[in-house]
């Protein structure tokens, strides 16, 4: 089984998607998971050091 | 053609103008702030990066048509190539937006860069959707279906009709696409312009 294959068995393409509802708020687990990816992406480019930051700040 | 003339054509005062407000230095930076060094600093280059293999990707798929992007793979390929660059581009200038909105972008003269950006990003969501209807499976046919509710309940549906193939791919591969680039070149051109937002002066700063 390549890795192309074992990734579409993680996530099966092929089906209905799944859904979360709450009254009128209606939402794909896709597109959930999207949105969590850019907030955790967002967080992380605040507080991870940018490379070189330190050594440009050290010469100074 | 003496001095004064020559001062007074069009095309001195264009160029003077052009080159007083973007000088080669500004246009093209050596160096920038030592802020700028920050990881959220990296969503604006992603979104152009991402922007230019949009286009490239398009315009292979516009010369090589529908048969070719359903039915071989490497047209597969390039249309996946074109779909992916896209979430890219959408992941990026979101975070992009984020990290501006809470910087306060617009500030010291910048509001005209932000609203070319907040402008860009809601062209590229109609690019985005005229792209969705315009893929000539039944994907696009379920969507446009859905979307021609939506739209002439707004009264739109008269000049902008979903369910019109033709009118939607002309609207996705001309006239959006050409919205969305000029739009980001003038952005683009606007902070090189005024410069990155610095970030807001610490309290010690102003005390």
């Amino acid at each position: 089984m390549n890795w192309a294959t074992s990734l579409a068995a993680l996530v099966p393409l092929d089906h209905l998607g799944h859904y979360l509802h709450w009254h009128w708020f209606l939402i794909s687990v896709a597109n959930l998971t999207v949105i969590g990816l850019m907030v955790v992406t967002f967080i992380v480019a605040l507080f991870v050091p940018f490379p070189g930051r330190r050594r440009r700040e050290d010469s100074k | 053609m003496s001095t004064t003339e020559i001062d007074r054509q069009w095309t001195t005062r264009l160029r003077q103008r052009v080159t007083s407000k973007l000088p080669p230095e500004k246009l093209l930076p050596d160096t920038q702030p030592a802020y700028v060094s920050s990881w959220i600093y990296v969503f604006g280059v992603t979104t152009l990066a991402a922007l230019m293999v949009v286009i490239a990707t398009g315009c292979v798929l516009a010369i090589r048509g529908p048969q070719w992007w359903h039915g071989s793979n490497i047209g597969h390929f390039v249309n996946s190539l074109h779909l992916w660059s896209v979430e890219i581009f959408f992941f990026a200038m979101v975070i992009h937006l984020w990290g501006k909105f809470f910087m306060a972008a617009w500030r010291g003269g910048r509001s005209l860069t932000w609203v070319t950006g907040a402008v860009t990003f809601l062209v590229s969501i109609l690019t985005a959707f005229t792209g969705y209807v315009s893929q000539t499976n039944f994907d696009s046919q379920w969507i446009a279906t859905q979307a021609k509710d939506g739209i002439n309940a707004t009264g739109g549906g008269a000049y902008f009709n979903v369910l019109n193939l033709g009118q939607m791919l002309m609207w996705h591969i001309v006239l959006l696409p050409i919205g969305a680039v000029v739009l980001t070149a003038l952005h683009v051109l606007m902070v090189r312009s005024k410069g990155v937002v610095p970030p807001f002066a610490d309290a010690s700063e102003m005390s």
